[in-house]
């Protein structure tokens, strides 16, 4: 057989797939009246939804939605003070430039991210916000672009990465001590326990980055071959599990107060974020086990027979391959973390819930509950999605369950 | 140094896996150059015994002195063998979340402290020996059997090792794909790579190997040239091993 003939052979007999389309009157009747129990409930099912909705829909049209708008500073950033906020907008700007300094760099995830906060930024500036507040917003969406022309510009450049993943890193303390103010420079802002839905997210982003290495830490302690560091590590992980994060908080905020000096006590609200890290790590160690313990054997062999000493075995093949498949883990943990951040509330740090709640105690704004939590529910929901999306674009792009 | 002659030497090397004795005093030395087939029914401890080679099995008594290094417990000597004795498994264990050229650049990088472009230079010349050079960029799952373990025998050998050990590197493949990778170490064979491989492939131990040994219950049953073995084998145990897989 010549090759022509094996091409023609390959060729031979190719048939498209059947259709797969229904029209909709049998789907339809496949699906939803299939019988006349299925017709019955399909009946009830629709109209129980419909009741909710149009109720839903009736409530929202009549509440008192005033309440975000005249509150909305004192729930983004609590007390902080109004000449000062410049700051809090500078952070947020420093954030954007990142964004879209990675996204003009890479494009890709960042690209859709750095988007979105633009678009988003741009939209919110068209609502009737003070005109002062609309130049604010229109500046986030400006620092994004100003990042990406520069991330853009550097592609190519070596040090470029190294630069950027410098700068991420630095952000966080830079962002935490522009906030809080350096004695002498930028000056402290008194009473920072009031912060705010600020609070939350300051809380979240540094549980999360102290968080995740320590826990990936515990998890290779607890699989070590030394006993006493396994001991350790077992040990942390199964007791602070056992223990209720509030318990921990107020042991942190009451019992520390008793034991420490004042001089020696560290703030309330660094003693809280210290715990809800302690507290997540234990979770994010067991997340991280999870995915060490799905590793075959044959990777530490090919490892070691290559030359490869432990410690580039556990950096460059077992750690990649077992983060990986414990992403959807780890990004539950990160967001329950963020949620859990409103459990500072019960340790008298003002963060979001416990602003609500004294605007709720306010006579002007009496009988706001719903609005004010249904306002809670979607700046969470709205954060918590993202996070989930992210997490999804990143399984897809590191080709997870493709192996 | 150990002055010894040979660049494999077993002298009276036993193991255990709990009671049971899977390496029953094994002796036999091995010259530069030589290719060595290994074969013998499964449970036999040819898979073991040169797993024990580059130490990711432990033998627990007797000496194993590789190119002139002893193999005790010492770390440094586990680590300077390795980076001169490359293996192949038979289940490729490639480097799922790394591209083929990746898997190959990976030691010669962090281990040869190589620069990353030479590197990546040499891991494609190796890609090229085997004959992918076109899948340099392609991630293991998106490779076939033949040309992961054609990836997994460039691997090895990107840190140029003075021996070549191959653990059955054709019983996970599909019928195919099994030429594909013996000529590439057919080839490797006659390059002078010392090589000891554990196979069932008799036609190229027939053709290759210059010597065969035959294990059985932990025990080196036999060892001969390929014509010897073949058609005259000393042992009965060997008659028996080679009439039921000569069968078919």
């Amino acid at each position: 057989m010549d090759e022509n003939q094996l091409a023609g052979y390959a060729d031979k007999n190719q048939l498209p797939p059947p259709s797969e389309r229904i029209p909709a009157i049998r789907w339809l009747k496949q699906n939803l009246f299939s019988s006349w129990f299925n017709a019955i409930l399909t009946i009830v099912s629709t109209v129980l939804i419909m009741t909710i909705v149009f109720g839903l829909l009736r409530w929202a049209l009549e509440a008192r939605w005033e309440v975000i708008p005249a509150n909305l500073k004192l729930l983004l950033v609590g007390t902080y003070p109004v000449e000062h906020l410049w700051r809090v907008w500078a952070t947020v700007y420093l954030i954007a430039f990142l964004l879209g300094f990675s996204s003009g760099a890479h494009g890709g995830l960042m690209r859709r991210v750095s988007t979105t906060a633009a678009l988003v930024s741009v939209v919110l500036a068209v609502l009737p916000f003070p005109w002062g507040t609309r130049g604010w917003l229109l500046g986030i969406a400006v620092a994004a672009v100003a990042g990406f022309g520069l991330g853009y510009l550097g592609k190519g450049i070596r040090w470029c990465k190294r630069l950027e993943i410098a700068s991420w890193i630095l952000s966080f303390p830079i962002s935490l001590i522009f906030l809080n103010g350096v004695g002498g420079i930028l000056p402290v802002i008194k009473g920072r326990t009031m912060w705010g839905f600020m609070l939350n997210l300051i809380g979240a982003v540094v549980g999360i980055g102290l968080s995740f290495p320590v826990g990936v830490l515990l998890a290779l302690g607890r699989r070590s071959k030394l006993p006493a560091i396994r001991l350790v590590c077992t040990a942390y992980i199964e007791i602070i599990r056992g223990v209720p994060l509030i318990s921990l908080l107020f042991m942190a905020s009451i019992m520390l107060q008793l034991l420490l000096p004042a001089s020696v006590r560290p703030d309330l609200l660094i003693r809280a974020m210290l715990t809800i890290t302690a507290f997540s790590a234990a979770y994010m160690a067991e997340n991280v086990r999870g995915g060490l313990q799905a590793i075959p054997q044959g990777q530490y062999e090919a490892a070691y027979a290559v030359g490869l000493n432990r410690a580039l075995t556990t950096i460059l093949i077992i750690l990649p391959q077992a983060l990986r498949i414990v992403i959807p883990a780890i990004v539950g943990q990160f967001i329950a973390l963020f949620m859990d951040t409103t459990l500072f509330g019960f340790i008298a740090i003002l963060e979001l819930l416990n602003i609500t709640r004294s605007i709720m105690g306010n006579l002007e704004w009496r009988g706001t509950i719903f609005e004010l939590y249904a306002f809670i529910g979607i700046v969470f929901w709205i954060l918590c999605y993202s996070m989930s999306y992210v997490s999804r674009r990143i399984e897809k792009t590191l080709g997870v369950g493709e192996r | 140094m150990i002055n010894n002659e040979g660049i494999i030497i077993y002298r009276d090397v036993h193991k255990w896996y709990g009671d049971f004795h899977v390496l029953r005093g094994i002796t036999f030395t091995m010259q530069k150059g030589e290719v060595v087939v290994i074969c013998g029914p499964s449970g036999s401890g040819k898979s073991t015994c040169i797993r024990t080679i580059n130490r990711l099995e432990e033998h627990q008594r007797g000496q194993i002195i590789v190119d002139g290094i002893e193999l005790t417990n010492d770390l440094r000597n586990i680590e300077a063998i390795r980076r001169e004795v490359g293996i192949v498994f038979q289940q490729f264990n490639l480097f799922p979340h790394l591209t083929a050229l990746q898997n190959v650049s990976l030691a010669p990088f962090w281990v040869l402290k190589m620069r990353k472009s030479k590197a990546e230079e040499a891991a494609m010349k190796l890609l090229e020996r085997v004959g992918i050079p076109e899948q340099a960029q392609k991630y293991p799952a998106q490779l076939s059997g033949g040309q992961q373990q054609r990836v997994a025998i460039a691997r090895a050998l990107a840190m140029s090792p003075k021996i070549m050990l191959f653990d059955e590197p054709t019983s996970a493949l599909d019928p195919e794909m099994i030429k594909e990778v013996l000529d590439v170490m057919k080839n490797l064979a006659r390059s002078g790579m010392t090589m000891i491989v554990v196979t069932h492939e008799m036609g190229f131990a027939r053709e290759v190997a210059d010597r065969i040994i035959f294990f059985d219950y932990g025990q080196l049953v036999e060892e001969n040239t390929p014509e010897e073995f073949f058609h005259n084998p000393k042992h009965d145990r060997t008659k028996l091993f080679l009439s039921q897989i000569l069968e078919y």
